[in-house]
């Protein structure tokens, strides 16, 4: 039963299951270096809807349903879901999910929201306040660009350091803990970290320092460094944000992530093939590189543990336009091997 | 000790690229000016067909602007744009892209709401302020006698 250990995290001792997982991904995604990973790539990114939002619903709903099947469960079994997404009133994930009947709560956490849902969801079922609780998250590339930026067809160009929103949805299940399964050992959840970055076309510097703050806390709140994880995995920091990570960990906490660390923004795409920039970006990021590539490592037993740090900035086009900062967050989730894999 | 934000910043500047100036400038004034060349070479062709000046005056930018709704359309004119930059900002060529984008992306909200309230929500300012510009530049002219 969740217990507190040091001042920000929490120690789930029952160690609750992941007991299906599924990512879907976009076109564009689907041709980065994981394409081989995901349950499925659409090669059309309207996904046979007539808008970009009711699109978005689509992928979240699949990712969903896949990663249910796959755990063997069917709605009706699930006591909660929790989800979100990028869109104003998350309305991506709660038209997505209307139709299956299951208890439902919204989590905004903008793109730190795999990390924050699977956290809460683990938390839920470690209490027994939950047998299954689903955690899931989506983006879309079109959707994100028509709210945060300029539509599709407009010719502007975007300086290196922006990010591409991933078209992708992820989806975990958790329940009571099994042995051949993946499991949530603890969650840490990060407090609202805001250095004075306002370009929103920078969200990797943005958020950085959030992502410090949290893996930082995680560290002394367990007594480890980074050495003691396989894999420290950021959400969606790019190469701009992963270099500061780098950087504040060290200069400001003393700890070295040295070769443990990775990006999903990274993972996802083929930065120097693929025109993204700064690499990806997106709730979806996270949610979609966790819950395929990854996941599959851990229940392999080729990654024995990993710290998930899904980051996000919680800005909206209103507060960028008064010329407010960018206020980040980062949630930390430590998932481990199955016991038989170990 | 911890990072001020005086400090962050400029560790942010430093870690994030630059964009490619000399590339940017190369390919704007190239893809700008053959834009350029080509509204020329319009201008002399309706010319030789026996319109007038003034004529001439309106039938170039609206070719142009035909030509940019259509790359619009079909989704080519982002992809130019995306190396043009401010070679394909600065002519009419960007003005119209500006309109026609939205218009194309907010259908999806209806027409009135949509496409109607969108249409100018890029080029409106541009429009608002050169006509202020415009009273301002016409009152002067007009205290100093400069027509």
């Amino acid at each position: 039963m969740a217990v507190r250990q040091g001042r920000y995290t929490l120690n789930l001792t029952t160690r609750p299951s992941i007991i299906g997982n599924a990512a879907v991904v976009g076109k564009t995604e689907g041709e980065g270096p994981l394409k081989s990973e995901f349950d499925h790539i659409y090669s059309d990114d309207t996904l046979g809807e007539i808008s970009f939002e009711k699109a978005e619903s689509a992928l979240q709903r699949e990712a969903v349903i896949r990663a249910l099947d796959k755990a063997g469960k069917t709605p009706a079994e699930v006591d909660f879901i929790l989800a979100g997404d990028l869109l104003n009133q998350c309305i991506g994930t709660s038209f997505g999910l209307r139709e299956l009947n299951i208890p439902f709560l919204g989590m905004y956490g903008a793109c730190s929201t795999m990390s924050l849902s699977l956290g809460l969801a683990s938390v839920l079922v470690d209490t027994k306040a939950a047998n299954v609780a689903v955690a899931s998250t989506s983006s879309h590339f079109c959707s994100a660009e028509r709210q945060f930026r300029q539509p599709l067809e407009y010719g502007g160009q975007r300086p290196p350091t922006a990010q591409r929103t991933a078209t992708a949805a992820g989806a975990s299940v958790v329940a009571a803990s099994v042995t051949d399964k993946p499991c949530v050992e603890a969650v840490t959840f990060g407090r609202i970290m805001d250095l004075g970055v306002k370009d929103a076309n920078n969200m990797g510097a943005a958020m950085a320092p959030a992502a410090a703050q949290t893996i930082a806390d995680f560290l002394h709140d367990t007594g480890t460094t980074p050495q003691a994880y396989d894999l420290i995995l950021t959400g969606d920091l790019g190469i701009v944000g992963t270099k500061l990570l780098k950087e504040l960990l060290q200069k400001d906490y003393g700890f070295d992530l040295a070769d443990r660390h990775a990006d999903c923004g990274l993972l996802l795409y083929d930065t120097k093939k693929q025109d993204v920039h700064a690499g990806g970006s997106g709730c979806g990021c996270a949610g979609s590189v966790f819950n395929s590539y990854i996941l599959r490592r851990v229940t392999a037993g080729e990654l024995k543990r990993v710290v998930l740090v899904a980051t996000g900035a919680l800005m909206s086009q209103t507060s960028s336009l008064q010329g407010e900062s960018i206020p980040a967050i980062a949630h930390a989730v430590l998932v481990s091997a199955p016991q038989t894999a170990l | 000790m911890a990072t001020t934000g005086q400090e962050y910043d400029s560790m942010a500047k430093k870690a994030s690229p630059p964009s490619k100036k000399a590339k940017d400038l190369f390919c704007a004034f190239t893809i700008g000016g053959l834009i350029c060349t080509f509204g020329q070479a319009l201008s002399w062709l309706y010319t030789r067909v026996g319109l007038s000046e003034d004529e001439v005056k309106a039938a170039v930018p609206v070719t142009l602007i035909v030509i940019t709704a259509v790359l619009t359309g079909l989704g080519v004119f982002d992809r130019i744009a995306k190396h043009a930059g401010a070679g394909t900002i600065v002519p009419i060529t960007g003005f119209a892209n500006s309109i026609v984008s939205p218009a194309m992306e907010f259908q999806a909200e209806g027409r009135v709401l949509g496409t109607g309230a969108k249409l100018f929500s890029i080029a409106g300012p541009v429009i608002a302020y050169g006509t202020f510009a415009a009273v301002i530049y016409g009152l002067i002219a007009y205290i100093f006698k400069l027509y």
